[in-house]
């Protein structure tokens, strides 16, 4: 009986009663949701691009942060830093399309996802043997520091998050919808084999959508690094945007930010006022119970393509 | 394709007709009334009534997107049209679950082929008789006694349909390595393994060549002549349908436009306009 | 030359049935099957306890998972969630019953995992593929979390560990600290040859078309009578059991004691999703072999360097063992889809013709 009130009763009264702590929750909520979106749309543009899920995505993440410190731990200045690192991206597309991607064209999905889980081990184990494994400190002079809008308590390094996270999807919603290129990946993201059929360079493409995927992948790095410190546990982010993109539905640029952002809101106010009644920690979990109650109501998520098939 | 059978269909009381094999028609036992059937904006049916009647075999024609295939869906229950009814042995067919189709006896082959092409031609064909197999998981993990005495049963039911249908030698092959001729065939296979009391075949003889169509003719007209199977069949060769058929329902842009004889339908101002053309001689 | 099964014709459909239908076959397994037995007579504690029993218990595992992934064609990244349910409910059901026998205590546990399982497994109906693999991974972390948070589950031990309490059958000491590692090894094998041969009959069969008819097309396989929910949860159930039988081993037979972190994504789920991709998925002999590869590789690099007489420290030896594992599955994954499994019948293959050519 008290555990029911504690789950449907209790937390509504205290967020009626503190309603500024809700609101600072939801606006932590929203700066880690960002951040969230960030690594989502990674996973989109992917899958947009060659229908695979990229699980190596936070790999991704981790590595495009590491080899940004390292260069900096090495001497480099921040703005040759990131040039080299963006260099490296690059590299990393070119390689990825080069040695895998060329090799499994139209294999089904479960195929293409167990390569990029492959991939992941080997960023992961890569990433950690040429720069280390321990925790190391990024700064790139965004600047941290809290302030009061009203009764709001706010950190300027979440706002500043916020708006690089918005730019960097407004330029990508753009470049899907209106440029050519946006097209032809869409019609990749369909049918590998038709889209070449139709002359649609299949190699340009995939190096294309992972430079601009390991680009997202260092902003995120850049930004998740700066907040948290650069390390492992970066990777695992990738499993926390796969609720994301059951949210907001995996073929949708819109859906990863909406879905990033209700994630982090729904983790911290959860965790803040129903994490009592649970013993805490409720917060590894609820992103993926969420992502379930989705999945039996509305599969496709938000903002997803509802798959009709035909026989 | 001359030479198959040439008697025609006479006219008898209510329901009741010779069919071009000789077969006794019998009454009604699928009643197709009003079905509408639309994805988002495109329709695909448009009120479209027929009647399928026993032991008979009735061709649906039409040009291409016509919703053919979406009639035979909407009789499986994996389409539930917005409008209209089917019923079938007299329960409604197009509300219920997909899988009891197959158990009121409707078994069906596809446009493009859907055989499990992980298996081989056998498994695919054991896979019809699955609705017969009844033994619960504990009997099949320990596999000796009435597991095995019911899969050997069925497989001497599979072993039959492979020998009406001549694929002895392929039988062990994984059925995905096959050519396109030889899959249709095991698909056929394994809708007879069923039993079924209808067989829905859509476009069965598409991509064949000269030999392969008298066989897939053979096998059909067998089929119905032995065990009076109702056939219900799309197809594109005239000439099959007009030989084989008893009767003829011409869909065009989702609508019927016409229902009778081969005769009948050939005469058809309408069909010739839409479809069939006329011949220059 | 010495594979040829010419001359062995098979005249009955059931002698066309058999597991082994190529007598060189039978011959094999049965000799492997002895020797198996016998290895305890010959491997030092070492290799019993460290490679092993953890062999046996994994591919228990892998057979597990491949019958619901590689069989039925759902996708799971629970294994470890489900094998915990064993583990947990094993540890539950032999220290709060009085004379609960072990061996009965570890079917139970199977059966408390085949639940879960049914639970997790119910979403597959409406979504497939990697949508499938997020519940699974829902599963995988809430019920990891639960074990942990609730301290009923581990008698409120405060070290949050679980511990197997010493348990014997048949008057032998199978678990706990008196346990041999010849009892643990024979436990588990015995367990492993059962089951494995379970499976092996269950996709000859109709569940097993049922399963792969739904893996291959599930809309035809509907069609035709197949009834989707129950083939699947079929399928979640009984690979669950498998998984929680292996887990009330691993904590029994191999490890002695647990905590959750035994059983979380990377320790169990993903090694055992890795055993099945390598093994062939699709595949019982896959599974196994699978299991036996991924088992050995770490211990490869633990013993090979220093034996050629280089040193690694630990954490570069789990960065090159985590590099060479992705190598690993993205090589077979191009070259192999279908892993050892596969590569093991193109050998049978040349073996027929060896020594000639073609």
């Amino acid at each position: 009986m008290d555990f029911l009130t504690s789950v449907f009763v209790t937390p509504f009264v205290e967020i009626w009663q503190s309603p500024f702590f809700f609101l600072e929750l939801v606006l932590v909520g929203l700066s880690t949701g960002v951040l969230y979106s960030l690594v989502a749309l990674g996973f989109v543009l992917i899958f947009k691009a060659s229908g695979m899920f990229n699980f190596a995505q936070g790999a991704m993440v981790l590595f495009a942060a590491l080899t940004l410190v390292g260069l900096m731990e090495n001497g480099l200045p921040l703005w040759a830093a990131l040039i080299v690192t963006m260099g490296v991206m690059v590299a990393l597309a070119f390689v990825v399309e080069r040695l895998m991607l060329r090799h499994l064209v139209n294999q089904e999905g479960l195929i293409l996802f167990m390569a990029t889980i492959g991939l992941n081990f080997i960023l992961e184990g890569t990433g950690q043997l040429m720069w280390g494994s321990d925790v190391k400190r990024l700064e790139v002079g965004i600047p941290d520091k809290p302030f009061n809008l009203g009764p709001i308590l706010l950190n300027t390094f979440d706002v500043t998050a916020a708006l690089i996270g918005a730019l960097l999807v407004i330029a990508l919603a753009v470049f899907f919808q209106k440029t050519a290129m946006g097209r032809a990946l869409r019609a990749v993201a369909d049918d590998h084999q038709a889209a070449l059929s139709v002359g649609i360079p299949l190699k340009t493409i995939w190096i294309a959508v992972w430079t601009i995927a390991g680009i997202v992948a260092l902003v995120a790095g850049i930004v998740w690094g700066a907040k948290s410190g650069v390390q492992f546990s970066l990777s695992l982010i990738a499993l926390k945007a796969l609720p994301v993109l059951i949210l907001g539905g995996f073929t949708s640029v819109p859906g990863a930010i909406i879905g990033g952002l209700i994630i982090g809101v729904g983790e911290k106010v959860a965790e803040g006022f129903w994490g009592p009644a649970f013993g805490g920690a409720i917060e590894n979990w609820f992103a993926y119970m969420l992502a379930l109650a989705f999945l039996v109501f509305r599969p496709q998520g938000l903002f997803g393509e509802k798959i009709i098939e035909r026989v | 394709m001359s030479g198959v059978a040439t008697e025609r269909a006479t006219q008898m009381p209510e329901g009741a007709t010779q069919s071009q094999t000789g077969r006794k028609i019998g009454d009604v036992i699928m009643k197709v009334d009003g079905v509408s059937l639309s994805f988002g904006g495109v329709r695909a049916l448009d009120n479209v009534s027929f009647d399928v009647r026993e032991h008979e075999i009735l061709a649906i024609i039409g040009p291409n997107g016509a919703g053919k295939s979406s009639m035979l869906n909407c009789i499986n229950g994996f389409y539930h049209p917005q409008e209209g009814s089917i019923y079938y042995k007299g329960k409604r067919r197009d509300t219920a679950k997909t899988y009891e189709a197959a158990e009121e006896g409707i078994a069906r082959t596809f446009q493009n082929i859907a055989l499990f092409k992980g298996m081989s031609t056998l498994d695919n064909i054991m896979t019809g008789r699955s609705l017969k197999m009844k033994k619960n998981f504990l009997w099949q993990a320990l596999y000796f006694g009435p597991a095995l005495k019911e899969e050997l049963e069925h497989r001497a039911k599979a072993e039959a349909v492979i020998d009406f249908l001549e694929i002895e030698a392929i039988r062990k092959t994984p059925v995905g390595r096959l050519p396109y001729g030889l899959q249709k065939r095991v698909e056929l296979g394994r809708a007879l393994a069923a039993e079924p009391d209808v067989l829905l075949l859509d476009e069965p003889m598409a991509g064949m060549n000269h030999e392969e169509k008298e066989d897939m003719v053979r096998y059909i007209l067998d089929v119905n002549d032995e065990f009076g199977t109702t056939i219900v069949l799309i197809e594109h060769d005239m000439s099959v349908v007009m030989d084989i058929s008893d009767r003829v329902v011409v869909l065009d842009y989702g609508k019927k436009l016409a229902e009778g004889t081969p005769d009948e339908v050939k005469r058809n101002q309408a069909v010739i306009d839409a479809y069939l053309g006329v011949s220059h001689e | 030359m010495f594979y040829r099964e010419a001359g062995q014709f098979k005249t009955t459909y059931r002698d066309d049935q058999a597991v082994f239908p190529i007598l060189q076959d039978r011959i094999a397994v049965l000799a492997i099957v002895v020797l198996a037995y016998l290895v305890p007579l010959v491997a030092n504690e070492y290799w019993l306890q460290a490679v092993l029993i953890q062999f046996l218990v994994f591919a228990l595992m892998a057979i597990g998972l491949n019958l619901l992934m590689g069989y039925a064609g759902q996708v799971s990244l629970g294994t470890g969630a489900f094998a915990a349910v064993g583990a947990y409910a094993c540890y539950k059901l032999t220290t709060n019953i009085e004379g609960m026998n072990v061996i009965v205590a570890i079917l139970l546990s199977g059966g408390f995992a085949a639940a879960v399982g049914i639970l997790f497994g119910l979403p597959s109906l409406r979504i497939k593929g990697f949508y499938l693999a997020v519940a699974t991974l829902a599963a995988q972390f809430f019920i990891l979390w639960l074990f942990n948070k609730v301290g009923w589950f581990y008698n409120d031990n405060p070290s949050g560990t679980i511990t197997a309490p010493p348990r014997d059958f048949l008057g032998v000491q199978i678990s706990g600290p008196r346990a041999t590692p010849e009892a643990r090894y024979w436990t588990c094998l015995t367990f492993l040859v059962v089951f494995a041969w379970f499976a092996k009959n269950l996709v000859r069969g109709r569940i097993g078309r049922a399963w792969m008819a739904i893996r291959d097309m599930d809309i035809a396989a509907e069609i035709i009578g197949i009834r989707p929910l129950e083939t699947k949860l079929l399928a979640f159930a009984i690979s669950s059991f498998y998984c929680g039988v292996a887990g009330a081993l691993m904590v029994f037979c191999w490890l002695g004691s647990a905590e959750t972190e035994a059983f979380d994504l990377f320790t169990v789920s993903f090694r055992v999703l890795f055993m099945i991709i390598i093994g062939g998925l699709g595949s019982i002999g896959g599974s196994i072999l699978g299991a036996a590869f991924i088992v050995l590789v770490p211990i490869f690099l633990t013993n090979f360097p220093p034996m050629v007489g280089i040193e690694i420290s630990t954490a570069l030896q789990k960065h090159l063992e985590e590099i060479i594992f992705g190598v690993m599955i993205v090589l077979f994954l191009i070259v192999e889809p279908e892993g050892f499994a596969r590569l093991w019948q193109i050998l049978r293959e040349k073996l027929r013709k060896w020594p000639f050519p073609y």
